[in-house]
């Protein structure tokens, strides 16, 4: 009831300003309105892409807008489409969380645009739906698995491990140095994820269709013992005694500097935080390296990969030409160097043409070789299945600090991914 | 919220009525039109959505499919237990402590205007900037509590990560936040009782003691009956501090309906979410009416 009047209200005003739109549009000048996160490196990249877009177009003003990160802004902007308030260009989650905010109802397509060509098939998969694509990357790829401290390696003579039990050894040997061997940052809930995120390629490595599984209800993390080692790794970190003192209350700033200034060796994290230690802490951007999750195998090592958020335009946009236009640029060589310029390279960008600076940091020179020919990577969970349980972060923070043992926590998981599936409508949960 | 004023509205509207009132219809109209539009209109479509599955974008009628899957969160019985026993903590405490401050602030001592706006300050400030003052002050290794205690020798517990905790850490900071305003009321309460029965216990030669026990306690009921009903449907809809203190962490420790519900809404679940308020506005209402009708009996047979 209240739903339709509102919508009524914000029919009337946006056709006030359609009118005043067209009006505008006469005069030959363009305005767009460009949503953005406030992480510091979005509002330092999409400052530079406005300035450079602007600089090329005078005649064009964008406006950036801000809005918080994690689950606020994903309401902010699922309020905002459902409203028709949305601004002209925004960016937001892929994947799974695409997904989530009706693509097909609420964006304007961008299949057969020009700059589309130069996008790699994977990560169009994860930005389209209905048959159309929706995005361009606002970003390069990343991987998800360990950050360490190099001086630490040096120092104690350690070899980058290949498995598990090597990466255990290597934490006994640290601990016995005296140094902290893994650092968690529970005062943050969402890093309390990546031993069991970024450990998915191993569960692929054993169990290639888990995924499709997995959405059919016919795959569970507790019943499946490679899924369920994520959980036992997280386990075992937590029991042998090799956290941080604070690790229930550390935040993700704390273990990035934790790791690059060697108060930590291992850091369970995405390589998105080499922009953040770069911003933060550049005299040690060198001191840190980068390798994927261990499996218990050394033949099959392999990186968990994550794809960038995407820039998306909504359909309400008053401006589609400009917006368009706008969007291509991001998407292009030239948008990729400008990132490049502004904020470092923290990934293989997904756009054909896009090149890396030479001196690239160690822990993205790191994480390359996974992504070239001969190397292995699979894309996390959330890029093959639409279900992820919103609990996740609460469970992993249960048995990395002990609370609850793997098994049970891998269980209770489970039954927050049916609710989860269940709220999507998926058939056979 | 709305739900909570809604209801007390509600509950005055007949006993009004049926006394007869001095003002014609009509004179109701505003108010009536304002309530209907903020109050109830809400209200209803809270209900309605509250049975479907909601994205914002379109709902699909589910029954009370919503109501079953709420029942069914593991940590929904957590939640109801802590969100009772961290209402009983923080009433409690705020009746007790509040009342022996409003005792000490009514007596003659120094400074007493000074020490007044002192107790009652922390109720002015941010809720969620008190909770993150406090998360910096708990910290288990660098916050200023327990570097204070390791000066004496003792290891601090983690305040907000030892899930055994958590909870009372926070309720500890609401306490310490609230009981100004209980302390306020009670001040109002004291002041409030004629010098006479003093006098008439004076001459009866009763002790200090007997003076609070048999005069100032008795006839601070309303004040008390006050303060409960405040902090107790404060408390079990608490949510600003624990969210900020402890996004109801570690794990599901210090979870509340309330952050349950907000956790349900964060996820994209709005029908859910909606029908947990549903239940919480139920819940709130079978506790807080019958101690309300037993505080006001009470007082009723002064």
């Amino acid at each position: 009831m209240t739903k339709t009047r509102i919508s009524a209200l914000m029919g009337a005003s946006a056709l006030g300003m359609l009118l005043t739109a067209g009006a505008v549009q006469a005069q030959q000048s363009g305005n767009l309105q460009f949503l953005i996160d406030n992480g510091p490196q979005s509002v330092a990249v999409a400052e530079a892409w406005v300035a450079a877009f602007t600089e090329q177009n005078p005649d064009v003003t964008i406006d950036i807008e801000v809005r918080p990160g994690g689950g606020e802004g994903d309401n902010i902007v699922k309020t905002r489409l459902a409203t028709g308030a949305m601004a002209d260009v925004f960016f937001y989650n892929s994947g799974s969380l695409f997904q989530a905010i009706n693509p097909v109802q609420n964006l304007l397509p961008v299949t057969n645009e020009p700059w589309q060509e130069g996008i790699q098939d994977s990560f169009k998969s994860v930005v389209s739906a209905g048959g159309e694509v929706y995005g361009t990357p606002f970003a390069p790829a990343m991987g998800g698995g360990i950050f360490y401290n190099i001086p630490i390696y040096e120092e104690l003579g350690l070899e980058i491990p290949t498995t598990w039990e090597e990466f255990m050894a290597n934490n006994e040997k640290i601990k016995a140095a005296g140094k902290t061997a893994v650092i968690q940052t529970y005062g943050e809930t969402w890093t309390s994820q990546l031993f069991v995120l970024a450990d998915f390629f191993n569960v692929l490595a054993a169990e290639p269709d888990f995924a499709e599984k997995f959405t059919a209800n016919e795959a569970k993390f507790a019943t499946s013992p490679a899924a369920l080692r994520g959980f036992e790794k997280l386990q075992e970190v937590y029991e042998a005694g090799y956290l941080n003192a604070d690790f229930g209350a550390a935040t993700y700033p704390d273990g990035l500097r934790m790791v690059a200034t060697g108060e930590g060796a291992h850091y369970p994290m995405l390589t998105f935080g080499v922009g953040a230690i770069a911003e933060t802490l550049p005299d040690n951007l060198q001191d840190v390296g980068f390798f994927a999750q261990p499996g218990d195998s050394a033949d099959s090592n392999g990186l968990t990969t994550w794809m960038p958020d995407s820039v998306y335009i909504a359909k309400s946009t008053a401006n589609p030409a400009l917006a368009k236009a706008f969007v291509g640029f991001i998407g292009s060589p030239e948008g990729c160097d400008i990132r490049n310029e502004a904020v470092g390279a923290t990934g293989p960008y997904m756009i054909e043409g896009c090149e890396l600076p030479e001196d690239v940091p160690p822990a993205v020179a790191d994480m390359l070789p996974y992504f070239q020919e001969g190397g292995q990577n699979a894309p996390a969970l959330e890029f093959l299945s639409p279900v992820k349980g919103p609990a996740l972060e609460q469970i992993t923070v249960e048995v990395g600090s002990g609370i609850r043992p793997a098994a049970d926590g891998a269980a209770l998981y489970d039954e927050d991914v049916r609710k989860q599936a269940q709220q999507l409508g998926l058939a056979g949960w | 919220m709305t739900a909570i004023a809604a209801t007390t509205v509600e509950g005055k509207a007949p006993a009004r009525k049926r006394r007869g009132s001095t003002y014609p219809g009509w004179f109701f109209l505003p108010a009536a039109i304002i309530y209907a539009v903020l109050f109830l209109a809400p209200t209803f479509a809270s209900l309605y959505f509250s049975l479907t599955r909601w994205t914002l974008f379109d709902s699909v009628f589910i029954g009370l499919d919503n109501f079953a899957q709420f029942f069914r969160e593991p940590f929904l019985i957590r939640g109801l237990v802590n969100t009772v026993l961290y209402a009983v903590i923080t009433s409690g405490l705020k009746v007790v402590i509040g009342m022996a401050l409003a005792i000490m602030l009514t007596s003659q001592i120094v400074a007493r205007g000074y020490l007044r706006s002192v107790i009652f300050f922390p109720v002015l400030v941010s809720t969620v900037g008190v909770g993150i003052t406090f998360t910096v002050l708990m910290h288990p290794t660098q916050g200023i509590i327990n570097e204070t205690l390791a000066l004496f020798g003792i290891a601090g517990p983690g305040w907000l990560v030892d899930p055994r905790l958590a909870l009372f850490s926070v309720a500890l900071v609401d306490v310490w936040k609230g009981v100004g305003l209980a302390t306020v009321i009670y001040i109002a309460g004291v002041v409030a009782i004629p010098k006479d029965y003093y006098e008439a216990a004076r001459i009866d030669g009763a002790t200090k003691w007997q003076n609070f026990l048999y005069v100032t306690l008795p006839l601070m009921r309303p004040a008390t009956a006050t303060v409960i009903t405040l902090s107790f449907i404060g408390g079990l809809r608490t949510f600003d501090l624990i969210w900020a203190m402890t996004k109801g962490g570690p794990g599901f420790a210090s979870d509340t309906v309330a952050s349950v519900i907000y956790k349900q809404y964060q996820a994209g679940f709005y029908g859910l979410s909606t029908a947990g308020n549903v239940v919480l506005f139920v819940l709130i209402a079978i506790l807080v009416v019958p101690l309300t009708m037993f505080l006001n009996r009470k007082q009723g047979h002064e």
